[in-house]
């Protein structure tokens, strides 16, 4: 008996929306019995995972505030998924775009100005955009794998903002703390819920959804990216320039991941540390393939990924599980969406040894 | 490797095929073959593309199963069902590409394909008594990535020698080799054959052919036509089994007045970025307004390359190796191109010509937008671009369910009419077209026949690459012949004969033909 994996000639449509779906429950299967093997009744392990974070509205806004980030970097990163750019490294260019974004605030500190804030939202994008035009570089001038090179930057960039704050950047009255200033009044994101971290970042991602959302269906550009994306040959043949889709798409995942540091340190953050962020970046990865890569996918995705933080902390405090239950079920959803994606794309099929069928 | 064939083994040949019949669905690609090949010999199996030479071949590597037919292997019948069982009884095959790991050295990869474990050391020096003995040489320690094309052919013929092989099966191994490695292979082959090895040599060169082996068969169409001795008969008469003397005597509209020079290529050179591609030499010829010129040659003789110039994909040295309407275009690309009124048709429908999954309204856009103008204010104009695709759809006949369906939901024969139609719809001045009827039906090619004549008619320059001889002698007004990237000088189709085609075809030498190349440099 053989096992053969043969591509179904064609993939179910309802299947291809019912997956992220279909992952869900399962997921959430296995944690019941992952509850079971860590001792904790699984119906309340689950309830206090899922339901217990937003049972209430200060929950609710942390919802929104966990997911705006992982929104902003996965919309980013979706438009280059889409070209075939595997840009891996949106933690990295969050962190440049906090460094940039914070910057202008540890050099105007003393400036109180309404335009002190979009300038570090502008210079954000700018920061997140130029640490992914290094990948972009090398992958059109040498075509260096882009998926090692944006990785590797990750890790530069968590030390060039480990260097700043622990250096130059460290708040003169901070104790020698490794942090920056706090930022003042006029360089945080205006709350819009009074008693809550709701802040006006979400606002710019659910913009920044629109925004991708209208490009990819009704701009050339959107149009190039999908036809480099699914048959680079026709690209060519219609005169897109691969280079240039490479160039834009890096370019504006970067620029959206930057977006999402500024947002993180003008917001919940309030000042640079030497830890920004829990992983937004590589979570929207998954964010951006749960969403199927459209923007409104993404949204729901990005809130659901948003509630495994917000679980992972209340199992903490109310089960005394451990930190990496977050990872588990985040790593979990992937792993099903995945599985059950080769499914809806191919089937298994088993054959007598030698007399596969041609 | 000695002859290990004894008398009682020589009276059987060492392979024998019968009625050998293979269809795929819509297409009998083997139509019974008869094949027979003696000890020691080397035989060719000669046929143009799509003539079912691979499909013979796979079904005696045991690649592929027969529907219906008998195997003998020295007077043997039996049953092939797997390559690993066709290499047990000693076929050998050298693939056209080849299958080696760029990083690792030249006894790696061959250990790699012997069964069991192997020492290294023993390994490397039987690869390299194998390769002196044989005229081969090969140093074991080399990593392949830093070995030429015939280096690397030749780590493939020493893994098949290493095996003791009683056939081995070659697929147009000179495709890929300078004329000196040629030679040098050929000196090897004899070699084998001497020693009683079988060799079944396929390839459309007729020299080669000529000088290098004992016996052909020759296949056209999935058939068989014949047997004979390459050494006595001409090039021209072997052209001729090849091809089909059939062909029908072409009618045409010589009434048609030929406008200006539209296209000229003027002495254009192109190496192909593709290592198994063709370096296109030299190429010259003009097309006028009105008329059709229609390129013949076997694939992989550099039509890609010329495609990929031509359309703007490749980008030419000098921009005045292309002239469009006497101005210069070989530094544009295909969009700028399109502006200027070049449309093109690929060869490849799904993936080249449009987008699978993407709608027809989507594959509309896909080449119109600019001349169609479907782009307003910054946004896709999707009512103006829905309406194109349904007057493409409605003007060539395109049977589809709508156009919101999936390019790779028609068949291939009503994708190629939208494709066709989408491309003349944008009233070109010239337009290129890459096998117009490949792999399409009868109604749908009578229909895009019909349509390039028309658009000639009304004054466009047309070029029509193709392999199918019946559609060019059908349709055009002039042809040349392209073969290794060189292009013959083209000749009114009245004044040409299938002989002369053919020969062009097999890149003959040393014959008129050479002539006729060199003339136009």
């Amino acid at each position: 008996m053989l096992l053969k994996i043969e591509k179904r000639p064609e993939a179910s449509q309802l299947m291809v929306y019912a997956t992220p779906i279909l992952a869900l429950i399962l997921t959430i299967i296995t944690g019941t019995v992952l509850f079971q093997l860590l001792g904790v009744d699984p119906v309340e392990g689950l309830r206090n995972f899922f339901i217990k974070p937003i049972d209430n509205t200060y929950g609710a806004t942390e919802l929104f505030v966990k997911a705006t980030p992982l929104i902003l970097c996965a919309i980013g990163l979706s438009v280059g998924f889409r070209a075939n750019v595997w840009n891996i490294g949106a933690e990295g260019q969050l962190t440049l775009g906090a460094i940039f974004g914070g910057g202008v605030f540890v050099y105007f500190h003393d400036v109180d100005s309404v335009f002190l804030l979009p300038l570090m939202v502008v210079m954000g994008a700018i920061g997140g955009a130029l640490w992914a035009a290094i990948p972009a570089f090398l992958k059109t001038r040498f075509n260096a794998n882009e998926i090692l090179t944006s990785l590797m930057l990750v890790y530069v960039a968590l030390l060039i903002l480990s260097l700043l704050v622990h250096g130059s950047w460290r708040d003169p009255d901070g104790f020698n703390f490794p942090e920056s200033r706090l930022f003042s009044e006029s360089a945080t994101m205006p709350i819009l819920l009074e008693g809550t971290r709701l802040h006006f970042g979400t606002i710019i991602a659910l913009f920044a959804v629109l925004g991708t959302w209208i490009m990819l269906s009704k701009t050339l550009i959107g149009f190039q990216i999908k036809v480099i994306g699914a048959a680079p040959k026709a690209g060519g043949y219609a005169g897109f320039s691969q280079k240039k889709i490479v160039w834009f798409s890096l370019l504006f995942g970067g620029a959206m991941a930057g977006i999402a540091g500024v947002s993180e340190v003008s917001g919940p953050v309030g000042q640079l540390l030497p830890s920004i962020s829990p992983g937004y970046g590589f979570t929207a990865i998954i964010v951006a393939f749960l969403g199927r890569l459209h923007p409104v996918g993404i949204v729901f995705a990005g809130l659901l990924m948003a509630l495994t933080y917000l679980g992972g902390e209340t199992a903490q405090i109310n089960l005394g599980l451990p930190v990496a239950v977050t990872g588990v079920f985040q790593g979990m959803i992937l792993f099903f969406l995945l599985a059950c994606d080769v499914l809806v794309n191919f089937r298994f099929r088993f054959t007598l040894f030698g007399k596969a069928a041609s | 490797m000695s002859d290990t064939g004894s008398s009682a083994n020589n009276q059987h040949p060492r392979l024998e095929l019968k009625g050998i019949t293979k269809a795929y669905p819509g297409v009998l690609a083997n139509d019974r073959i008869d094949l027979k090949i003696l000890p020691g010999e080397i035989h060719a199996l000669l046929g143009e593309n799509g003539a079912g030479k691979s499909t013979l071949v796979k079904i005696i590597y045991g690649v592929l199963k027969a529907d219906a037919g008998t195997i003998r292997w020295n007077g043997d019948l039996i049953d092939i069902a797997t390559p690993h069982a066709a290499r047990k009884l000693g076929i050998g095959m050298i693939f056209q590409h080849f299958s080696l790991f760029e990083a690792m050295t030249v006894t790696e990869n061959i250990a790699l394909s012997m069964p069991g474990r192997q020492n290294m050391a023993d390994l490397s020096k039987r690869i390299v008594e194998i390769s002196e003995n044989y005229g081969l040489p090969l140093q074991p320690d080399r990593r392949v990535h830093t070995l030429s094309v015939g280096e690397k052919q030749r780590i493939e013929i020493v893994r098949c020698l290493l095996q003791d092989p009683k056939l081995l099966i070659m697929d147009e191994p000179t495709s890929v080799l300078t004329p000196q490695e040629a030679d040098k292979l050929f000196l090897t082959l004899r070699r084998l054959s001497e020693e009683g090895v079988s060799i079944l040599y396929i390839s459309h060169k007729l020299d080669e052919i000529r000088s290098l082996c004992h016996k052909a068969t020759i296949m056209r169409g999935g058939k068989y036509i014949s047997e004979c001795d390459p050494t006595v008969e001409t090039a021209k008469s072997l052209a001729e089994m090849m091809i089909g003397a059939d062909l029908k005597a072409p009618k045409h509209d010589e009434a048609r007045e030929r406008g200006p020079v539209r296209l000229k290529i003027h002495n254009m050179n192109l190496d192909s970025t593709d290592q198994f591609g063709v370096d296109l030499n030299l190429i010259n010829f003009e097309v006028r307004s009105g008329e059709i010129l229609g390129i013949a040659g076997v694939a992989g003789n550099g039509q890609v390359e010329l495609l990929e110039a031509l359309s703007g994909e490749a980008l030419c040295n000098n921009p005045a190796e292309i002239l469009l309407e006497n101005e210069p275009i070989g530094n544009l690309g295909p969009a700028q191109r399109r502006k200027r009124g070049l449309a093109f048709v690929p060869e490849d429908r799904l993936g080249h010509g449009s987008v699978p999954e993407m709608s027809l309204v989507e594959n509309a856009f896909l080449s119109a937008y600019g001349q169609k103008k479907l782009i307003k204010n910054g946004f896709i104009d999707t009512k103006k671009t829905r309406q194109y695709a349904k007057e493409i759809v409605e003007a060539f006949d395109v049977r589809t369910a709508g156009v919101s369906h999936a390019a790779e939901s028609l068949s291939g024969g009503n994708l190629q009419k939208f494709i066709v139609g989408r491309e003349m719809l944008q009233d070109p001045q010239l337009i290129i077209i890459a096998h117009p009827t490949w792999g399409v039906d009868a109604g749908a090619a009578a229909a895009i026949h019909q349509a390039i004549i028309d658009l000639a008619a009304k004054g466009a320059a047309v070029l029509v690459v193709s392999q199918d001889l019946d559609e060019l002698f059908a349709i055009s007004n002039r042809m040349a012949v392209i073969a290794e990237g060189r292009l013959s000088v083209s000749r009114n189709v009245q004044e040409l004969s299938i002989e002369e085609i053919g020969l062009l075809m097999g890149g003959t030498s040393g014959s008129d033909s050479k002539k006729e190349f060199e003339s136009v440099a």
